[in-house]
This record gives structure tokens, C-alpha cells and sequence, in this order.
């Protein structure tokens, strides 16, 4: 029973994707517009680039995701979709998991993939560009689960961009810290094990909690 | 009260079943049954709980007091997940996805009657043609036929259809209809709800009638 709902879940969030690619693309071009925006405003000046280089693509890359995640369940909330998944024989939460995990690929991994170009936009240093991959990497999925969390909380609201924000936001700040931070410490010739460490076990955490309560959060706010 | 004299337990009962909305009584109590082959049409004025029974059934809402039972086990999450197909007043279709790609969506997420196919259910409903347009092109007529197409080509015995008649030509509201009368020859069973105003399913029926409380 799982398999062909998830299945079927993946199928119409790529074609949904597909459809409206002229939204798809808006957070993608937001981290690329800080992006762009941060390196002129610094002048192009390479050494003072490459010094802030790590933390302005982490800021953009964080950026683009709370853009976009107003849209994680508000489509599926008006239209009543969420009723049906409500009362599908599939556990709610996992279909909350596969819509998150869609949304981070079609929203963060595209990012994921330019960082390397963006990076040299930046003037990021060579040497940091794993440790930043790998942050990101697991900063990003981490960052998805904790706004699915409050998107689901406020799919029950008419207006909710700022409130997402708002929200999201403390959520948002240990991921970003240890993020930004392991890569500031392999640039400082530290170990940035520690801090990748931490963001992995966060992501371990939230891959089970975060499906859960946001489920909860959609039930008590659809009834 | 012997109410059923079969030794089958009823396919839904409820009893003592109740809701409040902030402490403001919506319907009950009420105590009703629907066996196998029977429906039930909820009627009621605009306001009178009508929706609300339905969600609450379908477990969209939590009940205050009272118990629902499905084929005599007490209605988990689980059992309701099986049993029953809810049809609201949401579509719950998508808007950037044609006709089919919709069912084939709503069958993966719900499970499909063996030998059904989602193209027979739409020529069923009126529906053959229109496989390929999309949805935001339907009239609400239209998208009404395509939420009966889910339904019909869902596995769950119990059918909660709300307004199912509303939006609907002549001809759909006797698709509605036949399908109700093939569903409960099936074996299956169906609450309706309507205010009233059109006619009723030539099955065997039973009437609830809810009033605002007062």
C-alpha cells in the first residue's frame, strides 16, 4: 500500500513541477540574485569575497527555502487534497515525508548543484568547497523537515508568508550556525567534523520527528 | 431494540455520537445504523450539522462523546482508512493535472478496486474524451463526474458522499444514482447527505434527519 501511494506521490509533484516550471524556478533565482547582488555590492573585490563567500551562499541557499515553503502544503490544503491523504490507508506522516523530500529536491538540490558555480562567483577558496558541499548536504534536508513542521502548522491560516518566517526563523538559526560554522573552521584550518556531526544527528532526529509533528500540526489544523 | 434482524453486525453504527464547536452543540446525540445494501440520507437544513456528521465519521473530526463501530469493531484511524471513501465538498483535484493523471494519483494514494481501471470509471461517468484535459478547463459539473470517477473506482465499502447531487445536471444526478444503487448491490452501503430537494436513490433507504440545535 505505501509503495504505490509514494509512487504516485513523486509522479504528480513532478508533474505538478513540470507545469508551473516558471514557478519552480523562483527560489533558485532568489539565491542567485543575493548572490549576484552580495558579490557586486563587495566590489568583486576577490580576498574580501572569498572570506565571506561560505556564509553568503549558506544565507542565500536558506533563503530560497523559506521562500518557497509557504507552497509546501498550501496548494494541498485549499484544494482538499490534504482531507484525502488524511484518510488514505497510508500513514500520514510518511506522506508528509515524501512531499518534503520532493520539495527539498526540486527546491535545494538544484542549489546544491550550482553551489560550486556560485561558489566561484564568489571567489569561494577551492579547499572549502567539500566542506561546504557536505554541509550543505545535510544542512539543507535538515532546514526542509523543520519548515515542513511549520508549514504545517500554519496550512490552517489564509495568509501566512511572514508568519512562516517568523517562525521558521529560530528553528533556522542552530542549522545555519553549524553550517556556516563548519565551513568557517575548515577556512581557519580547524576540524569541522564536530559541527558536520552535529548537523547529520539534527538530520537524524528530524527525519523522524519532524514527519510526525507536522503531521499532528495538519490534523489539528484542518479540523 | 432489535433495529437489525440479521446476525450481521451493521456495516457503521453510532451511538450516542456528538459534537461541539466551542462548547456550542453542532448535532446529537445520535444514534443511527447502515447495513450492507442500504443507505442512509442525512437531511437537514443549511447549518444543521449535516458536514460535520460526515467529517466526523470519516474521521476528519474527533467526536465529543459516542462511539462509531464499523462491521462491529470500534472505527481506529486504520479500519476507517479501509472502509470508508469520503467524497466532501473539496475536489481534492488538481487544478495543472489532466483528468487522468488526477484518478491515477487518487487511486495510488487510495488503492483501486480489483478490475477497475481509472479510463472505464471516467467513460462510467461521462467522462470518455476528456482524459487529457486538464483539470482547470473542467466545469464544476465536470469536476464533480471526475470525484465520482475516484469513488467509484475505490475499494472501501462505505461510501459518505456530501451533497453529492450539488453542481450536477439531470443526467448527473441519475449517475449518481445508478452508481449508488451498483455500489449497494455490491454489498456496499452509503450516507447522502442533501437538503432535500432531489430525489432520492431508488435503494433501500433509511432517513436521519438533523436540526439545528436549538
Amino acid at each position: 500500500m505505501i509503495w504505490p501511494a509514494t509512487k504516485a506521490l513523486m509522479a504528480r509533484d513532478l508533474r505538478l513541477l513540470w507545469r508551473r516550471r516558471g514557478d519552480a524556478m523562483q527560489p533558485a533565482l532568489l539565491a542567485l540574485l543575493v548572490v549576484v547582488l552580495f558579490a557586486l555590492a563587495l566590489g568583486g573585490e576577490a580576498r574580501a569575497l572569498s572570506k565571506v563567500a561560505s556564509a553568503v551562499l549558506w544565507l542565500a541557499v536558506l533563503l530560497a527555502g523559506l521562500l518557497s515553503l509557504d507552497s509546501l502544503f498550501r496548494g494541498d490544503a485549499d484544494d482538499g487534497s490534504l482531507e484525502q491523504w488524511m484518510l488514505a490507508p497510508v500513514p500520514l506522516g510518511w506522506l508528509v515525508l515524501v512531499r518534503t523530500f520532493m520539495h527539498w529536491s526540486t527546491t535545494a538540490l538544484p542549489l546544491l548543484v550550482a553551489a560550486p558555480f556560485l561558489g566561484e562567483l564568489l571567489h569561494l577558496p577551492r579547499n572549502e568547497l567539500p566542506v561546504l558541499l557536505a554541509s550543505l548536504g545535510l544542512g539543507t534536508p535538515l532546514l526542509s523537515l523543520l519548515g515542513a513542521v511549520v508549514a504545517a502548522l500554519t496550512v490552517g491560516m489564509r495568509r501566512s508568508g511572514i508568519l512562516v518566517a517568523l517562525l521558521a526563523l529560530p528553528l533556522y538559526v542552530p542549522v545555519l550556525v553549524f553550517g556556516a560554522g563548519s565551513v568557517a573552521a575548515a577556512a581557519q584550518g580547524l576540524d569541522s567534523t564536530g559541527a558536520l556531526l552535529l548537523l547529520a544527528a539534527g538530520l537524524v532526529l528530524a527525519l523522524v520527528l519532524a514527519p510526525l509533528a507536522a503531521a499532528a500540526a495538519i490534523r489539528i489544523a484542518l479540523s | 431494540m432489535p433495529a437489525f434482524p440479521s446476525d450481521h453486525p451493521p456495516l457503521l453504527a453510532a451511538r450516542g455520537l456528538a459534537f461541539a464547536r466551542n462548547e456550542q452543540p453542532v448535532f446529537g446525540p445520535l444514534d443511527f445504523a447502515v447495513d450492507a445494501g442500504e443507505a442512509l440520507l442525512v437531511q437537514g437544513d443549511n447549518g444543521a450539522g449535516k458536514t460535520t456528521l460526515l467529517r466526523v465519521l470519516a474521521g476528519l473530526l474527533r467526536a465529543d462523546s459516542g462511539d462509531v463501530s464499523i462491521d462491529g469493531r470500534p472505527a481506529t484511524i486504520g479500519l476507517r482508512a479501509r472502509a470508508i471513501s469520503y467524497m466532501g465538498h473539496l475536489p481534492a483535484l488538481k487544478a495543472d493535472l489532466t483528468a487522468l493523471e488526477n484518478l491515477d494519483f487518487l487511486c495510488g494514494l487510495h488503492g483501486r478496486r480489483r478490475g477497475q481501471l481509472p479510463a472505464n470509471a471516467m467513460a462510467i461517468v461521462g467522462l470518455a474524451g476528456y482524459e487529457d484535459i486538464l483539470v482547470r478547463q473542467l466545469s464544476a459539473g465536470q469536476r464533480k463526474r471526475l470525484s465520482l470517477a475516484r469513488l467509484w473506482l475505490a475499494p472501501s465499502p462505505l461510501w459518505l458522499l456530501d451533497e453529492p447531487y450539488a453542481n450536477l445536471d439531470l443526467d448527473g444526478i441519475n449517475l449518481v444514482n445508478r452508481m449508488v444503487q451498483a455500489h449497494l448491490r455490491d454489498g456496499g452501503a452509503a450516507l447522502l447527505t442533501t437538503h432535500g430537494a432531489y430525489a432520492a436513490p431508488p435503494v433501500r433507504t433509511r432517513m436521519l434527519a438533523l436540526e439545528r440545535p436549538s
